[in-house]
C-alpha cells in the first residue's frame, strides 16, 4: 500500500460534494435538501483540513476555518429547519416542488 | 428726456394691470376707460416730449441713441433692450398715442352697455402697451416680442364677441395668416443677427452703411424681414385676414386694423430702410408687392356692400401704397402717408362705427339719406373721404402726391429701375381714381339720397322667448309694420362725435401743416418740389381724384344706369368675390394641404408609430417568454446557479491556457 496523499483527501471531498449537490438539486424532501447542503459544507471542511495538513507553513488557519464553518452550518441548519417547519405549516407538505407559488 | 421714454410703455401697462385687478367685473367696469385714458394722456405728453427731443437732436448727433440695458448674456451673445428715439419712432409714438387716446374716448360711447366693457379696455390697454413698445424698441428682437404681442391683442380683440362664430373664426384666421409672415420674419432676424452679431438697429444700420454686410445674402434677409411686414400689414398674398378682422368692434378696427397695428409692417420696413435699400432687388420686390396690393384691394373695394369691408380693403390698398413708396425709394412719402392715413382712416372707421351704432347694420344698401339725421358724422366722414381720395388741401393729397412724385422722380433711378417705376406710377395713379370712386360710392350710398325703404319685418307678434331677439323689438306691434329703420336714427353721443371732430381736423390739416416740416424732420426733401413737373403731378393726380368722385356721384349720387350695368357685369361679381382668392386658398387647403396631411397622418400612424409600438410589442413578447424561467422552484434556481459556476470554472480554466478574446488581459 502506498501512503495516503492529498489526492485521496481531495477525491473524497469531491465525491462528498457531488453527493451534496445531488441532494440539493434532486431530492424533493426539504430536509434532504438541507442535508445535501451539510454534505457540501463538510466536503469543503475536508478540503480545508487536507490543505492544512499538507501545507508546510504550520499555521492554524485551516482548523480555524473549519470551526467557523461548523458553527455557521449549525446556525444555517437551525434557520433552514425553521423555514421547513413553516413550509409544512403552510402547505401541509415539505415537498419543495409544491412550494412554487412565487413564480410568474 | 430720452431716458424717460420707457414711461410710454409703463403707463398703459400699469393701466392694464389696474383694470385687470380692479375693473373687470361688470358693476365696476365703468371706471376702466378713465384709467386707460389717464395713462394715454401721459403717453401723449411723453410722445410729444420725445418728438421735441428728436427734433433737437438732429443738430446734436448722439442724443437719439438708444438707452439700453442688458437683458441677458449667453456666451458671446449679448441681448439688450432699450428705447430708441429718432424722428421715425417719435412720429409713430405721437400718432399711436393720440389716435389711441381719441379712440378710447369714442369707445366709451360705442361699447356702452356691452357685458365685456372692462375686458375691452383691458385688451385695449394691453394693445397700446405693445404697440408703443414696438415703436420704441431699439433692437429687432425686442421689436419682435412686441410684434407678437400686438398680434395677440389683435386676435383677442377681433374675437372680442367670441360667442359669435364668425368673430371667433375671423380671429383665428388673422392669427394663423399673420403667422406665415412671422415665421419668415423670425428666420430673417436670426439670419441677420448671425451675420452681424447684434440685434441693435443703430449698430445694424452702421454695419450696412460701412458695407461690411455685402456678402451675407442681404437680399434674402431683407425679403424675410419684409415677409413679416406682408403678414402684419396685410399685403398680397397674405391680405385675406384683414377684411375678416372687421368682425371685431369698430373702434378696434379703427385703432388696430387701420391706424396702428397694420401700419407696423410699414414701420418695420421704414425702420430697416437702410438695409433694404442696400439689398439688391429687395426694394423692387417690395414696390411691386405694394403696387399689386394697392390695385387688388382697391378694385375689390368697389364691389363690397359692407361699409367696414369697403374701409378694410381701402386700408389694405393704402398700406400697399406705403409699401410701394418705400420700395421705390420714397421714404418720406411712405412714412408721411402712414401718418396721414392713420388719422383719416381712423376717422373713417369711427364714422362707420357711428353709422353702425345708430342703424344696427353694416350693409350699405340699407343706408342712405343719413345726412339729414347725422350731420356731424356725415361731414367728418366727408372730410375723411376727401383726405383719402387725395383732394387738396386735405392731408391725403400731400402724402399721396409725395408717393406719386417719388415714383416719378426718385433720384438716381437708372434705366432698368425706371422700367419698374413708370408702370408703378401709372398703377398708383389708377388706384387714386379707384380710391376716390369707392370712397364716394360709400359716402353717397350712406349719406346722400333718400332713406332706403327698409322696413321692420312685418311679422306676427312674436311670442316671448321664441326666436332670436331683434333690435328694439319692444315696441307696440301695430306701429311696427312699415316704419323705415331711419326714422329712429339719431346722431351719436358727444363722446363719440368729439373724437371724430378732432380726427377730422387732424385729417384736414396735418398734410398742409406738416408737409415741409416733416420732410425736413425725417431728413429728406419733400419729393413734390420738382418744379413744373412736380406741379404737373399734383394737377394730374387731383384731376384723377376728381374724376373718381364725379363718377361716383354720377353712378351712386344720381343713380345713373351705368351703375346698374356695372353691377350686372361679370367683372363686378369677380370683384365682389374678392378675385376668388379666399376660395383659392380654401381649395388649396382642402385639395393639397388636407390630402397631404392625410398621407402624413397615415405615415405617422403606421410607420413612425409602428416603430414605437413595435419596440413595446417586442419587449412584451420577449418578456412573456423569458418570465417562464421564473418557475418558483427552488431547485431550478439552484441548478442554474450551479451550472453558472461550472461554466465559470470551465471558462477560467480555458482562459489560463488560451488567449483572452477581444484583447482583454488576464487579471493579475
Amino acid at each position: 500500500m502506498t501512503t495516503v496523499s492529498i489526492t485521496h483527501f481531495l477525491v473524497l471531498s469531491a465525491l462528498l460534494f457531488c453527493l451534496g449537490v445531488y441532494g440539493v438539486l434532486a431530492r424533493r424532501n426539504a430536509v434532504a435538501v438541507l442535508m445535501g447542503v451539510e454534505l457540501m459544507l463538510n466536503a469543503a471542511n475536508i478540503n480545508f483540513l487536507a490543505f492544512w495538513k499538507y501545507s508546510p507553513s504550520g499555521s492554524m488557519e485551516g482548523q480555524v476555518f473549519v470551526l467557523i464553518v461548523i458553527t455557521v452550518a449549525a446556525a444555517e441548519a437551525a434557520v433552514g429547519l425553521a423555514i421547513v417547519l413553516n413550509l409544512f405549516r403552510h402547505f401541509r407538505t415539505i415537498d419543495v416542488d409544491q412550494a412554487d407559488v412565487m413564480k410568474w | 428726456m430720452v431716458e424717460y421714454v420707457w414711461l410710454i410703455i409703463a403707463f398703459p401697462a400699469a393701466a392694464f394691470l389696474i383694470i385687470c385687478a380692479a375693473f373687470l367685473p361688470e358693476r365696476r367696469a365703468r371706471f376702466a376707460p378713465f384709467v386707460l385714458i389717464t395713462a394715454l394722456s401721459g403717453c401723449t405728453v411723453v410722445a410729444l416730449l420725445a418728438l421735441k427731443a428728436a427734433a433737437q437732436a438732429q443738430h446734436m448727433p448722439g442724443l437719439n441713441e438708444a438707452v439700453e440695458a442688458v437683458w441677458l448674456e449667453i456666451g458671446d451673445l449679448k441681448i439688450s433692450v432699450g428705447t430708441l428715439v429718432d424722428p421715425l419712432s417719435a412720429t409713430m409714438m405721437v400718432v399711436v398715442s393720440v389716435v389711441s387716446l381719441l379712440i378710447q374716448i369714442y369707445s366709451m360711447g360705442y361699447m356702452k352697455g356691452d357685458p365685456g366693457y372692462g375686458r375691452y379696455f383691458a385688451y385695449m390697454s394691453l394693445f397700446t402697451t405693445s404697440m408703443l413698445g414696438l415703436v420704441v424698441s431699439s433692437s429687432l428682437l425686442e421689436l419682435y416680442v412686441f410684434w407678437e404681442l400686438v398680434g395677440l391683442c389683435s386676435y383677442l380683440l377681433i374675437g372680442f364677441w367670441y360667442r359669435k362664430p364668425e368673430a371667433a373664426s375671423a380671429a383665428k384666421k388673422a392669427f394663423v395668416v399673420t403667422r406665415f409672415g412671422d415665421v419668415g420674419f423670425l428666420i430673417g432676424i436670426i439670419w441677420l443677427s448671425r451675420a452681424t452679431g447684434t440685434f441693435d438697429f443703430v449698430a445694424i444700420e452702421q454695419l450696412v452703411k460701412s458695407g461690411a454686410l455685402a456678402s451675407v445674402g442681404l437680399t434674402w434677409i431683407a425679403l424675410l424681414i419684409f415677409s413679416g411686414a406682408v403678414g402684419k400689414s396685410a399685403q398680397f398674398p397674405l391680405h385675406v385676414w384683414l377684411p375678416d378682422a372687421m368682425e371685431g368692434p369698430t373702434p378696434v378696427s379703427a385703432l388696430i386694423h387701420a391706424a396702428t397695428m397694420v401700419a407696423a409692417g410699414v414701420y418695420l420696413v421704414a425702420r430697416m430702410y437702410t438695409l433694404i435699400q442696400a439689398a439688391p432687388y429687395a426694394h423692387d420686390v417690395i414696390a411691386v408687392i405694394g403696387g399689386i396690393t394697392a390695385l387688388l384691394a382697391a378694385s375689390i373695394a368697389l364691389a363690397q356692400d359692407d361699409i367696414k369691408r369697403v374701409l378694410a380693403y381701402s386700408t389694405i390698398s393704402q398700406l400697399g401704397y406705403m409699401m410701394l413708396a418705400l420700395g421705390i425709394g420714397g421714404y418720406f412719402g411712405g412714412v408721411f402717408h402712414l401718418v396721414t392715413h392713420a388719422f383719416f382712416k381712423a376717422l373713417l372707421f369711427l364714422c362707420a362705427g357711428s353709422v353702425i351704432h345708430a342703424l344696427g347694420t353694416n350693409n350699405l344698401s340699407e343706408m342712405g339719406g343719413l345726412y339729414g339725421r347725422m350731420k356731424v358724422t356725415a361731414i367728418t366722414c366727408l372730410i375723411g373721404a376727401l383726405a383719402l381720395s387725395g383732394v387738396a388741401p386735405f392731408s391725403g393729397f400731400f402724402s399721396k402726391d409725395a408717393v406719386l412724385a417719388a415714383a416719378l422722380f426718385t433720384p438716381g433711378a437708372d434705366l432698368p429701375r425706371q422700367i419698374i417705376h413708370y408702370p408703378l406710377f401709372v398703377l398708383a395713379l389708377f388706384v387714386v381714381f379707384l380710391t376716390a370712386f369707392y370712397m364716394f360710392r360709400l359716402w353717397f350710398l350712406a349719406f346722400a339720397g333718400r332713406p332706403t325703404e327698409v322696413t321692420e319685418p312685418a311679422q306676427p307678434v312674436p311670442t316671448a322667448g321664441r326666436g332670436p331677439r331683434k333690435r328694439q323689438q319692444a315696441k307696440p306691434p301695430l306701429t311696427a309694420v312699415i316704419e323705415p329703420v331711419q326714422h329712429r336714427v339719431h346722431e351719436s353721443p358727444k363722446r363719440m362725435t368729439i373724437p371724430m371732430v378732432v380726427l377730422a381736423i387732424l385729417a384736414a390739416i396735418s398734410g398742409l401743416g406738416l408737409m415741409t416740416w416733416f420732410g425736413h424732420f425725417l431728413g429728406q426733401k419733400y419729393e413734390g418740389s420738382h418744379g413744373m413737373a412736380g406741379y404737373l403731378v399734383m394737377v394730374v393726380s387731383s384731376l384723377v381724384a376728381f374724376g373718381g368722385i364725379w363718377t361716383a356721384w354720377r353712378w351712386y349720387g344720381k343713380q345713373a344706369p351705368a351703375a346698374e350695368r356695372f353691377e350686372a357685369m361679370r367683372l363686378h361679381s369677380f370683384l365682389r368675390n374678392k378675385w376668388y382668392i379666399d376660395q383659392g386658398y380654401a381649395w388649396f387647403v382642402r385639395q393639397v394641404v388636407l390630402v397631404g396631411a392625410t398621407v402624413f397622418a397615415w405615415i405617422d400612424r403606421h410607420i413612425v408609430n409602428g416603430f414605437v409600438d413595435g419596440a413595446a410589442w417586442l419587449t412584451g413578447w420577449l418578456g412573456a417568454r423569458v418570465r417562464r424561467w421564473q418557475t418558483g422552484q427552488l431547485q431550478w434556481y439552484a441548478m442554474v446557479i450551479f451550472l453558472g459556476v461550472v461554466l465559470g470554472v470551465i471558462a477560467m480554466t480555458w482562459l489560463r491556457v488560451h488567449e483572452w478574446p477581444w484583447g482583454w488581459s488576464a487579471p493579475r
